[in-house]
């Protein structure tokens, strides 16, 4: 057994952490389709699925033997390449994202110097998921869901970048796991509020999710980008869009709430519960707002979240230089 | 032998005196001559005047403005008169066209028909000079095949573009038995489809301007938002509407045509699916209209129920539209609250009626039956219910800044604009012009109840959706004043046409056992006249203009529908809008295309 050096452990390890991480951002994202049905029946004065199994839980099983025994449809008048490609770039790129997230002190991927900007980069990526679809699919309501998605995800994540620059200023570093443990005295939701604010209205945003779910607005564009997709294609926006929200809460969580810090319990568990409470924000946003026009979204972003996340980098520079020790 | 002996026992009122001494109709002959006006009596209550096609355009600028003018052109159809057996002392004519002008302020209606004859059926359009003549006169060439001179686009409206022939003409067979089976072949499917297409150009669009396309989107006939089949081409510059058509027929299934070949007493059923939503609402103008052919007064029970029940189908009719109308803006939950609501009224419906959605309860004479034993109960757990959640609907649309935001000063119209248009009901209160049909033309005993008419001030999207909560309050009071003083008595008039007659008459002696075989048989039959009902329905202003030909089926049944000129208006109000916007305004409305089509 001379090959099992120290490395070598290590580097199995990490496969197999890695690989636990994916499958369960993957099977937590699709079982979040069944808990927000179930979620929104209890907001809504009904009960949602409660046939399959115990409390309806196997309604997943249900649903994905459903999707992938459907006929695998690509219209005759799309762009094949770009329609079988959407949806892969939808999933992969947010799954990748993943990597990044420290989830306890021991677990997680990858601890890359440059976290955060990875996760940018990832989802600046997800957007070509969307306008693939929606170019791809010679709709007219996919192609205005697509140039919705666009010009929106552009204004968006202006400030979702922005407003992150105020937590990697205080703690000096882009690497997620600095940035948690920079947080073990106090959580950045206290000195970043603003910055908070603004993250999670990008972060709503970049997922697409009720009220910014502009790009599928059903009422209006019938399903948008994904009006032509079916079964498992379909399938994976689908997943990918709860695993977006998986991935958003828990950054939310590791940049402004102290990730796995919290008293008496397991890491793990504070983790947990923490961007557990933010999925369900998600769900609960859906059940409670109207969704407000395509053109408010845009000037809301830009005239009024843009300018707050920009007077917070200010103040917060002002202030680390006012602690600055002074006289070098 | 019948027909006899159903005559000489109904004791209908005269025909009323005096409607051709009204002052419109003494302004009319004063300014034109008397002998170019032919008055015909009928049940209409309204002064009908036959005009020359010639003096059409003229009398009808000499009503749209000054002392006599009237506010809006309330219907235009057409009567095949080929087959009417009874017309003594009218103008000769193969084809009458009917208008229906109406002055909601002062209370005045007139028709005026123009006779035609068969080998030259064309008119000047009335388009110059009431713009919302348009589809009315699509319709009528549509159905009839008689030609408006001056139209902007004479094209079929409710049949598909490749339709052969005329419906609604008399030889024209109005049973699918009549016609050889349907087929569809592929190539013909292709052809339908082909006729379907949306060329700009024919509607004077263009298909851009120099640097840039439009896209032209075809929203429906099958979208989320559309409410039922309704199609609308969207000319779009980005995101805003240069222009669009409004595409209905989708949902046509020739109401009026069926009419004709029901007894009128087996048409009742028809009724509750013009306005789906609507239930019994839609049987009242039609049977009431069938009453004052039949001359029957109903008992003040019946009456009282039939009140009590519209009042229940209003309340159902506006939660469905609330939920809608929040949900078209984005919000996701109320609708679900609202159709529990629909629930708690269905309840009381199942009780009282036996059916949910399309009772077909009310009869000619009165309801199918009376009140159940613990009615009361029902209607009092449904009263006690509702306040506390309109509360809540209310405070979703008030405080949600969101809401106010998609909503406030979004597609909004005036007074005018909306006379103009044939806009009625809701959507006509909410720009603060006070006409309800309830209070102002009372019918089925309105007059003796306790209500208020709310008022919009704006026009906008956000009071129309107000109107309708604040409605759902109101009669609210009505049916509690149902409930405290439902009269007692008979629920069904005590009349030779009341159909089906009571049943304990039948067995005491020969003679009321053969009416009741014959009418239950043949059905009632009618002493020929015109009659019309207009009531103040869920969507707006509905009525039956009924034709007797002394017969037991009608002549000619014209529904005029409030939701049909609401969808006209589209275009004019939402060109330079958002599509957003377009989608709150389609569900301020509140129509169904079953409502639409006929």
């Amino acid at each position: 057994m001379s090959w099992l050096t120290g490395d070598v452990v290590d580097i199995i390890v990490a496969v197999i952490q890695a690989i636990v991480i994916m499958l369960v951002a993957v099977v937590v994202g699709a079982f979040m389709s069944f808990v927000e049905r179930r979620m929104l029946g209890l907001w809504q004065d009904r009960y949602g699925p409660n046939r399959v199994g115990p409390f309806g839980l196997f309604q997943l099983g249900a649903d994905m033997l459903k999707m992938f025994f459907k006929e695998d449809w690509i219209p005759p008048f799309a762009d094949k390449r770009l329609f079988v490609l959407a949806p892969m770039v939808s999933m992969g790129t947010i799954i990748l994202a993943f990597m990044v997230i420290p989830i306890t002190p021991s677990w997680g991927v990858a601890d890359l110097n440059i976290g955060l900007l990875f996760f940018m980069a990832m989802a600046g990526l997800n957007v070509y998921a969307v306008l693939f679809a929606g170019y791809a699919s010679a709709n007219k309501y996919a192609l205005i869901g697509a140039m919705r998605a666009s010009a929106q995800t552009i204004s968006y994540e202006v400030f979702l970048g922005l407003s992150l620059m105020g937590v990697v200023a205080v703690t000096g570093s882009f690497n997620l796991r600095d940035i948690v443990e920079a947080q073990a005295g106090l959580w950045f939701i206290v000195p970043q509020f603003f910055g908070f604010v603004t993250f999670l209205i990008a972060g709503i945003a970049v997922t697409h999710r009720h009220p910014f779910d502009q790009p599928e607005a059903e009422q209006e564009l019938a399903d948008g980008f994904h009006i032509e997709y079916s079964g498992m294609k379909w399938g994976m926006f689908f997943v990918g869009e709860y695993i977006g929200i998986t991935l958003v809460s828990s950054l939310l969580v590791v940049l402004f709430f102290g990730g796995w810090h919290g008293p008496l319990l397991p890491p793990f568990v504070w983790f947990a519960l923490k961007t557990l409470f933010f999925m369900m924000l998600f769900i609960l946003l859906r059940a409670a707002l109207p969704r407000p026009r395509y053109d408010r979204v845009m000037s809301f972003g830009w005239k009024i979240c843009l300018p707050l996340t920009l007077i917070n980098l200010l103040v917060t520079g002002v202030v680390i230089l006012l602690n600055a020790p002074t006289g070098q | 032998m019948s027909e006899s002996h159903v005559f000489s026992t109904s004791r209908g009122p005269a025909l009323p005196e005096g409607l051709d001494s009204a002052p419109v109709v003494q302004a009319l002959m004063q300014r034109f001559g008397a002998d170019r006006f032919h008055f015909q009596n009928t049940l209409t209550g309204m002064p009908v005047l036959w005009i020359a096609r010639e003096d059409l355009l003229e009398v009808m600028r000499f009503l749209r403005q000054g002392e006599h003018a009237f506010e809006m052109l309330f219907d235009l159809h057409a009567v095949d008169e080929r087959l009417r057996g009874n017309r003594q002392g009218l103008p000769e004519a193969d084809f009458t066209v009917f208008y229906f002008l109406t002055d909601l302020s002062r209370g005045r209606d007139l028709m005026l028909k123009v006779a035609l004859a068969e080998s030259d059926l064309r008119l000047p359009s009335l388009t110059p000079v009431w713009p919302s003549a348009n589809w009315y006169e699509r319709e009528v060439f549509d159905m009839f095949g008689i030609e408006f001179q001056g139209h902007p686009r004479l094209v079929r409206i409710l049949m598909p573009p490749t339709w052969k022939g005329h419906p609604l003409r008399k030889d024209y067979p109005a049973r699918a038995t009549e016609f050889d089976p349907y087929s569809m072949t592929m190539e013909g499917q292709d052809k339908e489809q082909e006729a379907l297409r949306f060329v700009p150009e024919e509607w004077g669009m263009k298909r851009g301007t120099d640097d840039q396309d439009y896209m032209f989107l075809n929203f429906g006939p099958n979208h989320p938002a559309a409410h039922g089949a309704f199609r609308i081409v969207l000319q779009l510059d980005g995101e805003e509407l240069i222009d669009c058509v409004p595409d209905i027929g989708y949902h046509h299934r020739g109401a009026e045509k069926m009419a004709e070949r029901q007894s009128w007493h087996s048409y009742i059923p028809y009724t509750d699916r013009i306005d789906y939503t609507g239930g019994v609402m839609n049987n009242l103008p039609y049977v009431l209209a069938v009453e004052k052919l039949a001359g029957i007064q109903v008992p003040d029970r019946a009456a009282t129920i039939r009140v009590m029940m519209a009042e229940m189908f209003r309340i159902n009719s506006h939660l469905l539209f609330l939920g809608t109308y929040y949900q078209d803006v984005g919000a996701m939950s109320p609708v679900f609250f609202t159709f529990t609501d629909r629930q708690k009224a269905y309840e009381v419906i199942e009780a009282i009626t036996g059916f949910r959605m399309h009772p077909a309860w009310y009869r000619i004479g009165g309801v199918a039956h009376d009140l159940p034993k613990g009615w009361d109960r029902l209607v009092k757990n449904f009263l006690d219910w509702m306040p506390k959640r309109l509360n809540e609907y209310q405070r979703v649309m008030q405080d949600n800044a969101v809401f106010r935001d998609r909503t406030r000063d979004i597609a909004a119209y005036d007074t005018k604009e909306a006379l103009e248009w044939g806009i009625t009901g809701p959507n006509l209160r909410a720009t603060g012009f006070d006409f309800d049909a309830r209070k102002q033309r009372p019918y089925s005993g309105y007059e003796n109840f306790d209500f208020e008419v709310p008022l919009g001030t704006h026009g906008d999207i956000f009071d129309r959706g107000l109107m309708r909560i604040e409605e759902m309050r109101q009669s609210l009071r009505i049916i509690e004043q149902c409930l405290k003083h439902m009269p007692a008595g008979d629920f069904k008039a005590d009349h030779p046409l009341t159909t089906p007659p009571p049943r304990e008459k039948m067995k005491e002696h020969i003679e009321t056992l053969i009416t009741h075989f014959l009418q239950v048989s043949w059905g009632p039959v009618l002493k020929p006249n015109e009659s019309f009902q207009m009531i103040e329905a869920t969507k707006g202003l509905n009525s039956y203009y009924l034709t007797s030909d002394g017969s037991t089926v009608s002549y000619r049944t014209r529904i005029r529908t409030p939701s049909y000129p609401h969808l006209q208006h589209i275009p004019v109000l939402m060109r330079g809008g958002f599509v957003p916007d377009l989608i709150a305004h389609i569900a301020s409305i509140d129509f169904v295309m079953a409502d639409v089509d006929r």
